[in-house]
């Protein structure tokens, strides 16, 4: 039996050899992001946070302690100062009696709704508004890549100070000040890749096929730019979420009642002395969140791109 | 040149009226009542309000009030503050001190510290000590900087209690240089921490690109020794991007380092601006936020300057 006559036998025989499927570059990419260590820990971490933050009603249940409820007997000692860890009060209780761990889970979600929700936002007006200047060139580029100019050279802490100072505090003007601040880094890393792509054989072929222009920006450019707007995005995430805690750290941030790390980690300055973990464990809860989402970041960006700069390699 | 400078200071020069026409109408945008109600909080008794409202002469149209809000800015008048009854001008020279000694200080190490560690990465990519810095990088990047002070607080207070280092008010150092110095390092180890982590990134990905030139190559087949390979081939062509970088901070940061300075009680520019924001004090917030856009419109522009002289690729028109 030659060679030949072989191969087609095994072919025509189901089960001899399984036949090899492709890949798509998403596959390729989640099983690199697979093998990075660091990355799937922090994904892990990620998604323990984010479990905490939904299950936070149940652990309020389970404790019996609402996140606003003040108990002076049991969460303050005799002398009026905050009990430290134990059964009552897993992580303690702050100056008011209120139980910390739950607070903090509330304030888990605060801190996740801002992040996520300031940078959907911001990507997608970024997007919108990098690909119409990087698209279009001309006055509409010129226009809005002066827009960028501004907003990037605006003191975006000073004013979002000043906002809050005008508008007063809350959760939602929080997520639009947090995205119209990062928008401009968005657009502009999509307004340069959709100039580097606009020129691009396929983009001519849709052109001469007679596409038109809405249907080549989001259906030829857009999958080609998934890849830099989702490293973006998700090293955006921890920026957003850093900015809301330094907010409302400063007492400028969302709702005074609502419990927020930063807010949180504000109330402990006075009281550290006398009960450290009122700063260690927001701090430490605030720390491991934004690392761990820029180490997925950074597992990302390798993932995604395989040529470029491993900032966490292995090898 | 002459012709992009320009340029360059008329657009400065717009950036600071947006600045200037934003704050006015988040504040003054609305009927008058509704505008004085805010200025004098919810708790004012309504003689308050109606004296807010007359003295400020908020029941004028709203484009007379600003004509008369440029015309001032124009003429350098900032007015008085609502609170100490002082011209606020005065209350900015007053917190200047403090925000440009903590800059000045604060830049110094982490552009060493920054550059420094930067280049011992690229020197040796992937190699043990390249990936300890990055992962310290990593972690400074990740911390907020009012964690980082309230830490170093804390380890000051309760651990190294004999350093007798302590947060404070701005001590002047020609005053108490020993008080200066006590006042001063903390908030300068904190600021210069968290910038001299994206400091060693931004030199370790430019150093690393720099050193694959041809150039590069092309010393050392010529026998330069490798320090001089690195440092006058190398460092000095990767700079580039890293003094971009400084002269925007340092333009961003003059304008009030309102966490640090918030974190360790110095009164600096940010601290004045926090402060007026709790207290609804107007005029101190439209100046200070001025006066920090003016801060990094004219950074912004000394950057494209020295970009020409440290590159000479770049050509400005």
């Amino acid at each position: 039996m030659s060679l030949i006559e072989a191969s087609s036998e095994a072919e025509h025989t189901p089960g001899i050899t399984p036949a090899v499927r492709g890949k798509g570059p998403w596959q390729l990419a989640w099983e690199r992001l697979q093998r990075d260590r660091a990355a799937m820990v922090s994904l892990a971490v990620i998604c323990v946070i984010v479990l905490l933050a939904v299950f936070a009603p149940v652990f309020a249940a389970v404790t019996g302690h609402g996140p606003q409820d003040q108990f002076p007997e049991t969460g303050l000692t005799p002398e009026g100062l905050p009990v430290g860890p134990g059964s009552g009060f897993w992580l303690g209780a702050d100056s008011l009696g209120r139980d910390l761990f739950v607070r903090l889970l509330y304030g888990a979600r605060v801190s996740l709704l801002v992040g996520v929700l300031s940078t959907l936002l911001a990507t997608v007006f970024g997007v919108v508004t990098g690909m119409l200047a990087g698209f279009y060139g001309g006055w509409v580029d010129g226009v809005l890549a002066r827009l960028l100019d501004v907003v990037l050279s605006f003191p975006y802490l000073l004013v979002a100070i000043v906002l809050v100072a005008a508008l007063g505090a809350g959760v939602p003007l929080m997520i639009l000040v947090i995205a119209f601040f990062s928008f401009a880094a968005m657009a502009r890393v999509v307004r340069g890749q959709t100039m580097a792509y606009k020129e691009r054989e396929f983009v001519e072929a849709a052109r001469s096929l007679g596409a038109s222009k809405l249907r080549t920006m989001f259906v030829d450019l857009l999958p080609n730019l998934v890849a830099p707007v989702t490293v973006l995005a998700s090293l955006l995430i921890p920026t957003a979420i850093v900015f809301e805690a330094t907010l409302s750290f400063l007492g400028l941030g969302v709702d005074p009642r609502t419990p927020s790390w930063g807010a949180i980690l504000a109330d402990s300055t006075d009281y550290y002395r006398v009960a450290p973990g009122l700063l260690i464990f927001p701090a430490l809860l605030l720390l491991i969140t934004t690392l761990a989402f820029n180490l997925l970041g950074d597992g990302i960006r390798d993932a995604l791109d395989p040529r470029s700069d491993r900032l966490l390699s292995r090898k | 040149m002459w012709r992009f400078v320009i340029r360059r200071a008329l657009f400065g020069l717009l950036v600071l009226w947006l600045v200037a026409t934003t704050v006015f109408l988040l504040f003054f945008a609305g009927p008058a009542d509704s505008v004085a109600r805010r200025l004098a909080g919810p708790r004012a008794p309504q003689e308050v309000v109606n004296q807010i409202r007359d003295t400020l002469g908020l029941d004028r149209p709203l484009t007379q009030q600003y004509l008369g809000f440029l015309n001032k800015l124009l003429h350098g008048d900032l007015g008085t503050s609502f609170i100490s009854q002082t011209p606020v001008s005065t209350l900015i020279m007053a917190s200047l001190p403090a925000t440009l000694w903590l800059v000045a200080g604060a830049a110094a190490l982490w552009l060493t510290a920054g550059v420094t560690g930067g280049v011992i990465c690229a020197t040796a990519p992937r190699s043990l000590r390249d990936r300890l810095i990055t992962v310290t990088v990593l972690a400074g990047i990740s911390l907020p900087t009012f964690v980082l002070g309230i830490f170093m607080i804390f380890l000051a207070l309760s651990v190294f209690p004999w350093l007798g280092l302590a947060p404070g008010p701005y001590i002047p150092p020609l005053e108490d240089i020993r008080g200066f110095f006590q006042v001063m390092i903390m908030p300068w180890i904190t600021l210069a921490v968290v910038q001299a982590a994206v400091y060693v990134r931004l030199t370790r990905g430019s150093m690393l690109d720099t050193l694959g030139e041809d150039y590069i190559r092309t010393a050392r087949a010529k026998g330069a020794p490798e320090h001089r390979v690195t440092y006058r081939h190398g460092l000095r062509a990767a700079l580039t991007p890293v003094v971009t970088q400084f002269g925007v901070d340092i333009g961003a940061l003059l304008g009030g380092v309102v966490v640090t300075e918030s974190v360790f009680g110095l009164q600096g520019l940010g601290q004045l601006m926090i402060r007026s924001v709790r207290d609804g004090d107007l005029p101190v917030i439209i100046g200070a936020a001025v006066l920090a856009a003016a801060f990094i419109v004219v950074a912004n522009i000394l950057v494209d300057i020295a970009y020409s002289f440290l590159d000479p690729r770049v050509r400005l028109t």
